[in-house]
């Protein structure tokens, strides 16, 4: 029986020397880190979990800054048999009392056994966890990597089984947070085994990433896709990538990188913020695909990144497209590599000039169902749902909102598109969901924060995503009814709100609008309608 | 000197990152602990400081322990071009 343990284990006797992960750090020189390393760091962290009695089978939140403590307590879990949830750490805009809040109510859902965390940040998660009042929660300090030869006799992961759960995924925000994706060793599996030739994925590959591992594009394609397939991976921090995109494309010339997925706004951010004197000698012809991922995929940001990496070597076939999502594993589609992606050329059949996001996985059902749930014929716009053998097991301790996920089997995804000559096009959202650089907002999250601050009138508040050519993403803005006619108290709420907003979300907001009262449009049951006010933001302030 | 270098900062942040030019930015506001500038234009704000002051931020000095203010932002431009 396959599981990720038994992989590992099987890495670790035949290919100990390998290198599994290049560590990228800023400042320091790389880290080259064996299968013998990662299974002895894996082994010395599980060795900790022992230590605080926890069991196969319990789940290890895993709040850690990229570097090896990271990797080996993923591996480490992994090994022990529990089952880990990386989580995004703390960052500097975030309000740490907010932190502590969505923390704690994650705790209260998922009931992790221990959340493993940096010493310095101990405090947060340990008040955390009274406030979720969940004692059982162990706190382990995990700075310093301990490493130890493996005796895979005595590791639970080894005697996991394939049904059994091997991680659970989460998206951000307070909402998010609350729906761990709980996927099985067989789901992954099957992903991968599907996935990997659709990209024809070998030893030879090199995957070059800066990606969060708190994203499924991060977490699986670039982190569990190659450990496991055993092909080399260049790992950076995100932070690291974010103050100097070029890193990226150094690290593909120095690995000789052969494929990494991007979320679409980072086509532009690479575009236009990497200096010329940065990319002296950087070669980028090995690239073999980039793949846009996790956000709307727009022709214009493809056009941008080869017009200024062609010189480096770029081949513009090389720019790929996909459709993922947490509850599939990862990939739902995936565009033919080595080949020009389709455009809807138009002809009355959905939006002309939309790029595709490829043909369906070999794994992969797809039905496009109308609002009253009746397949809907070719080219035609509804709701996407799927079917496969690596869908997700549950949400975890919410069986309320698996069971309202899924319908005669199909998981319902929430997204818009339609099929054409047996590629998805991707249109848009059914639920009110923004996406910024790849990562999922609910609005809802952000309005209710903004009701809280004072001078608005609670309620009456709407956040969306407003496209930006420039940027290749959505920018968030939003509207919000003020109690104060005056103009220069409504600039001074605004600010407010922003700043407030920003501090308890994490999410950047481009623009905050103060409008009369009942300037928003409701719905018949009293709620703000979120498309309607878009629609009447654009047309009155930007119009 | 240390006054021009930041109103030229504070009209490059109000124009280019918030686009609001009317925002008027305090010397001692906080830029980044506040959000009021994300990690997304941060490595714009290094680009412009090295094409306008002739002064190279390295990207590990772009986050709030090396300046959150444009008082700290100048001072540190300041003292780079001396």
């Amino acid at each position: 029986m396959t599981t990720f343990a038994s992989v590992l284990a099987e890495h670790y006797c035949y290919a100990a020397d390998r290198p599994a992960i290049y560590l990228q750090i800023a400042g320091q020189p790389d880290r080259v880190i064996t299968y013998s390393d990662l299974v002895c760091g894996a082994a010395g962290f599980a060795s900790l979990l022992e230590q605080q009695g926890i069991r196969a089978g319990e789940v290890v939140v895993i709040i850690l800054q990229h570097g090896e403590p990271l990797v080996y307590a993923f591996w480490g879990a992994i090994l022990h048999g529990a089952v880990p949830a990386i989580l995004p750490p703390l960052t500097e805009k975030l309000l740490p009392a907010r932190y502590r809040a969505d923390l704690a109510a994650l705790i209260r859902v998922t009931r992790p056994r221990a959340i493993v965390t940096y010493p310095r940040f101990a405090g947060e998660v340990a008040y955390a966890v009274r406030v979720a009042a969940e004692p059982a929660t162990a706190i382990i300090e995990f700075a310093e990597p301990i490493m130890r030869a493996p005796d895979f006799g005595a590791l639970g992961g080894l005697r996991r089984r394939s049904d059994d759960h091997v991680l659970l995924q989460h998206s951000s925000g307070s909402t998010g947070l609350q729906k761990g994706v709980a996927l099985s060793h067989r789901a992954v599996f099957n992903q991968l085994d599907a996935y990997a030739p659709s990209i024809g994925l070998t030893h030879d590959d090199v995957i070059v990433s800066w990606l969060p591992l708190y994203h499924d594009m991060g977490l699986i394609a670039s982190f569990v896709m190659p450990v496991l397939q055993r092909v080399p991976l260049v790992l950076m921090s995100p932070f690291d990538w974010v103050r100097a995109p070029a890193r990226l494309m150094q690290a593909i010339a120095r690995y000789r990188g052969t494929l990494t997925w991007l979320p679409n706004f980072a086509y532009n951010f690479c575009a236009t913020r990497i200096r010329e004197r940065e990319l002296e000698g950087v070669d980028l012809s090995s690239l073999r695909a980039v793949i846009n991922c996790s956000e709307p995929i727009y022709h214009s940001s493809h056009q941008r990144f080869v017009q200024r990496f062609r010189s480096c070597g770029l081949r513009p076939e090389a720019l790929a497209t996909c459709y993922a999502m947490a509850e599939n594993t990862f990939a739902v589609t995936q565009s033919v590599i080595g080949a020009e992606v389709s455009r809807n050329e138009g002809g009355g059949i959905g939006h002309s000039g939309q790029v595709s996001s490829g043909r369906p996985l070999a794994n992969v059902c797809i039905r496009i169902l109308s609002e009253e749930r009746r397949d809907l014929s070719e080219g035609e716009i509804g709701e996407i749902a799927l079917r496969s053998n690596c869908m997700l097991s549950e949400y975890y301790h919410r069986p309320d909102a698996t069971a309202q996920a899924f319908f005669e089997g199909f998981y319902l995804t929430g997204d818009l598109g339609y099929m054409l000559n047996g590629e998805l096009y991707v249109t848009g959202r059914k639920k009110d969901l923004i996406i910024v650089g790849g990562k999922n907002i609910y609005p809802q999250d952000l309005e209710a924060l903004a009701s809280e601050v004072e001078g608005v009138h609670p309620g009456r508040v709407a956040a969306f995503g407003v496209f930006s050519e420039e940027a290749g993403t959505e920018e968030v803005v939003i509207v919000a009814e003020a109690e104060s006619e005056d103009l220069s108290e409504r600039a001074r709420i605004a600010e407010a709100v922003r700043a407030y907003v920003t501090q308890n979300s994490d999410v950047a907001v481009r623009r905050v609008v103060m409008v009369d009262r009942h300037w928003l449009v409701k719905t018949s049951s009293g709620k703000v309608a979120r498309g309607a006010n878009k629609a009447k933001y654009l047309s009155e302030f930007l119009g | 000197m240390g006054d021009d270098i930041i109103r030229s900062l504070a009209g490059y942040i109000a124009t280019e990152i918030l686009k609001n030019p009317q925002r008027v930015i305090r010397p001692d506001e906080k830029l980044i602990s506040s959000g009021l500038i994300d990690s997304f234009h941060l490595v714009d704000l290094g680009l412009f400081v090295e094409e306008r002051f002739g002064v190279r931020l390295d990207d590990s000095e772009l986050n709030a322990d090396t300046f959150d203010t444009l008082e700290q932002l100048a001072a540190l431009v300041a003292a780079r071009r001396a």
